[in-house]
């Protein structure tokens, strides 16, 4: 039986991961996924609920985190236009590599998700390496993007406008370095091969997480660009 | 008689075997739900000894107690607090209590415990996630405790700390107390998100068969409600505390504005602004209001209609109230700064929308009397404390009608009036919510009965002794006697107005109030170590599913036995049947349910 597998494994612990053992709701009471008009009712196999659970989880997630992007972007929007000490400056070039970068670590995602569907392993494999790495070189670029600054003589407190530019780009890499180590957790788990009920799920959803922060970061990057 | 889904033998999560796993770093809903009503419950005790201490600044300004110089060598000197003592206390009891207690003890606590297994699921949707909140709220409280033994002591800056005076180390004894009160906020927001998301996702994902949406208890909506606001709202708190963290700890003027001289050292900030804060800050802090008070909506309609047997009244239109009040709690934060220098138009609009509130709150308040009216009322404690929570609801509303209209605001912003009125509908409601479901599960919870006799000893004293504090807080507005001021009584026109006397009249009333407090404890402490005990799984015959499984629940919360939903949440009274309940899970009528 599955869950006698499953039992011994430790336990996960990464945000969009949980117990591997929540994975049972789908058994415990018939796809539990009750909707107005059928009431639920018996659908969908256990994994299929687990993916949707997960993929639920991401997207009120990232509500949340939407509200906090969109409060500083309020306060952006205000502050640059009182007290007629605003200074726009120009961006570090750097980071029309990053967002380069990243917007390849979303498509290297997809690439990984229509591998794991395929039930290709080592496909699966490769393109989640692909995504984290990316996402690694992503966050260094950032921090280049950092120094190019600083070498110019612009820091945090130099003026509101790079005030924010730190924040925002702070605040971005934060969330995105979580996705990081979920990623990583999972291609370590992947790696393992060992059988993991909720593989899909937590793919699925970091897949997710992962293509919103792609988003987020290109409106932040709009937003630095055409607010100044 | 209950038909059950289907057998489970997968458990969620093992059953723990050691205690850290147990009653510590436990992922079971229960026990993480009973965590946070034991931090609310600490937090509440901290939070009421800091009222008195305000209480006993206000009465007797000049009197030293040799007690406090003893326990407070630096903030009471001569047994005398200081007036930066007074409003550290005065902060620390806002934020105590409106973080630690009304937004933890009804969602993370009650929430945290019951609606899982109203939902007829085993768990949480992410228990680990779960685990998470509550060890970041807990760390949260740490953070915060911690700013009492700082040097330079608690922060003086208000529950709202309006910058500059919260941004300006030169404007405060200076030391490390409020980058502590931030740290603490940003972590309870945290906290806060992660268990927003999983309230949300086992809301919508882990209703068992047959629970649509509109059999959800109304606890349940409450809930579910209260954590879509929380997600929406908190993120708000956490970007704005880092903005203020970054003017006080990194040198940027984000709330800062130029050309201050304070405490004649020249601030060399420049042009931020301290309303942008206000703005912030407000628009999580009047969905906060909701946070805490709506749960308490949800317990009072569950207990009114099982203890006057009837169904609730309206249903459907409490539901939409909920989401009404939900909705509208977004786009009315301007009303707590009128006297920002706000335009009048902007002002106007956002008194219309708080005006608009009334009406989904008086229809909730509507259908609370509509479901006692002609009931076969049960006058347990339960019934009691939410019809105090009726009682108090209307009284701290009504006044919210006065300040939610500029022109009146005007005078009265920043008087006594404000503090009556959050008080009664923020603090006290919200708390009579906590004491009716504390009375109504204890039962399921822990096993035993809670003294009954005691408990409606506490909750006359403390409904009095609310009406009696708080009340005449009301006149003390009137005649236009500020807040926050440690010392008002050598002010000639409030001690020709009697203020001096009403203060000693509230501070003797608090007291009382806060000694009953502990009457309610010792009744908690003593029935969990003492109460009879039982095992009925039903002993109130309400109808929700948490009534079905065993007292206390087992482990994963039905043995593996997940019941199918065939009924309404609230059919009590029902013609033909031979007990006067229908509980969720019976078997389906020969005629088809109503659905409500």
């Amino acid at each position: 039986m599955a869950s006698v597998v499953t039992t011994p494994e430790p336990r996960l612990r990464t945000p969009t991961q949980s117990p591997p053992l929540a994975d049972g709701h789908g058994t415990g009471n018939g796809g539990a996924r009750a909707r107005d008009g059928d009431g639920g009712g018996p659908h969908g196999s256990n994994s299929a609920a687990a993916v949707e659970r997960y993929k639920l989880g991401v997207k009120v997630g990232s509500g949340g985190i939407v509200m906090v992007f969109a409060a500083f972007t309020s306060a952006l929007v205000v502050r640059s236009g009182l007290g007629g000490d605003w200074k726009a400056f120009d961006l570090p070039a750097v980071l029309w590599l990053s967002t380069a970068v990243l917007l390849l670590s979303s498509i290297s995602i997809e690439k990984a998700k229509r591998a794991m569907r395929d039930g290709l392993e080592v496909g699966l494999q490769r393109w989640l390496n692909v995504t984290a790495i990316l996402g690694a070189v992503f966050l260094v670029t950032q921090l280049v993007g950092w120094q190019q600054l600083t070498d110019r003589g612009i820091y945090v407190a130099t003026n509101p406008s790079s005030s924010f530019f730190y924040v925002l780009t702070a605040g971005h890499g934060l969330h995105l370095f979580g996705g990081l180590l979920a990623l990583t957790y999972v291609v370590f788990r992947v790696w393992r091969a060992t059988p993991w009920p909720t593989k899909e799920a937590a793919i699925e959803g970091a897949a997710l997480y992962w293509h919103f922060m792609d988003g987020l970061w290109v409106y932040l990057f709009v937003l630095l660009l055409v607010w100044r | 008689m209950t038909e059950v889904a289907e057998h489970v033998e997968v458990h969620r999560h093992p059953l723990p075997t050691s205690f850290i796993t147990k009653y510590i770093f436990s992922v079971d809903h229960k026990v993480i739900g009973i965590q946070y009503m034991l931090l609310a419950l600490v937090a509440a005790f901290v939070g009421m000894g800091l009222s008195l201490l305000v209480r006993i600044r206000l009465v007797w300004p000049a009197e030293p107690f040799g007690l406090l110089e003893t326990l407070f060598p630096v903030g009471a000197p001569d047994g005398v607090m200081t007036p930066e003592f007074y409003l550290a206390m005065l902060t620390m009891h806002g934020t105590i209590m409106v973080f630690m207690v009304l937004t933890t003890a009804p969602q993370g606590g009650f929430g945290n415990y019951i609606l899982p297994i109203q939902v007829g699921a085993a768990d949480m949707a992410f228990p680990t996630l779960n685990m998470l909140s509550f060890w970041t709220t807990f760390l949260s409280f740490m953070a915060l405790m911690a700013a009492f033994f700082v040097q330079g002591g608690a922060p003086i800056s208000g529950w709202t700390a309006y910058p500059p005076l919260s941004a300006l180390n030169e404007a405060t004894i200076g030391g490390y107390g409020q980058d502590l009160w931030i740290l603490s906020i940003a972590l309870f927001c945290i906290g806060s998100l992660l268990g927003a998301l999983n309230f949300i996702v086992t809301t919508l994902h882990l209703r068992t068969k047959g629970l649509t949406m509109m059999r959800l208890p109304l606890t349940v909506w409450t809930w579910f409600v209260t954590a879509i606001l929380g997600l929406l709202a908190f993120g708000v708190l956490l970007s704005a505390g880092a903005l203020l963290l970054m003017d006080r700890m990194a040198g940027t003027s984000f709330f800062i504005p130029g050309g201050l001289v304070v405490n004649d050292v020249i601030i060399d900030h420049t042009g931020g602004s301290p309303i942008l804060w206000q703005h912030l800050f407000w628009f999580f802090g009047h969905p906060e209001v909701y946070i805490a008070i709506l749960p308490g909506m949800g317990v009072t309609s569950h207990i009114l209609s099982t203890f006057s047997r009837k169904p609730v009244f309206g249903y459907k239109a409490m539901v939409y109230a909920i989401l009404a009040i939900g909705g509208l709690g977004f786009v009315v934060w301007g009303h707590h700064m009128f006297v920002s220098g706000m335009s009048p138009y902007s002002a106007f609009v956002f008194s219309i929308l708080t005006m608009v509130i009334g009406v989904p709150s008086a229809i909730k308040t509507f259908n609370w009397i509509g479901t006692l009216w002609g009931g076969r009322i049960r006058f347990a404690s339960p019934m009691l404390y939410s019809i105090g929570f009726v009682s108090l609801f209307v009284t701290g509303g009504i006044s919210g009608i006065f300040l939610g209209q500029p022109t009146i605001d005007l005078f009265f912003h920043d008087t006594y009036f404000v503090v009556a009125h959050f008080h009664l509908i923020m603090g006290v409601a919200a708390i009579f919510g906590m004491f009716s479901g504390m009375t109504f599960w204890f039962p399921k919870m822990f096993g035993r009965l809670m003294n009954e006799g005691l408990n409606k000893v506490h909750f006359w004293i403390t409904f009095a002794g609310v009406y009696a504090i708080f009340g005449p807080m009301h006149y003390l507005g009137i005649i236009a006697h500020p807040r926050r001021y440690a010392e008002t009584t050598s002010v000639d026109y409030l001690a020709a107005a009697g203020a001096n006397e009403l203060h000693y009249f509230i501070t003797i009333a608090a007291m009382v109030t806060i000694a009953a407090q502990f009457l309610f404890l010792f009744n908690f402490v003593w029935s969990l170590l003492k109460g009879k005990v039982t095992t009925d799984p039903n002993p109130w015959e309400a109808t929700t599913l948490e009534w079905v499984t065993s007292t206390p629940p087992a482990h994963d919360n039905f043995e593996g036995k997940i019941p199918i939903v065939n009924h309404g949440p609230y059919e009590f009274s029902v013609p033909g049947n031979e007990r006067d309940f229908v509980m969720q899970c019976n078997a389906p009528d020969a005629a088809p349910a109503q659905d409500h």
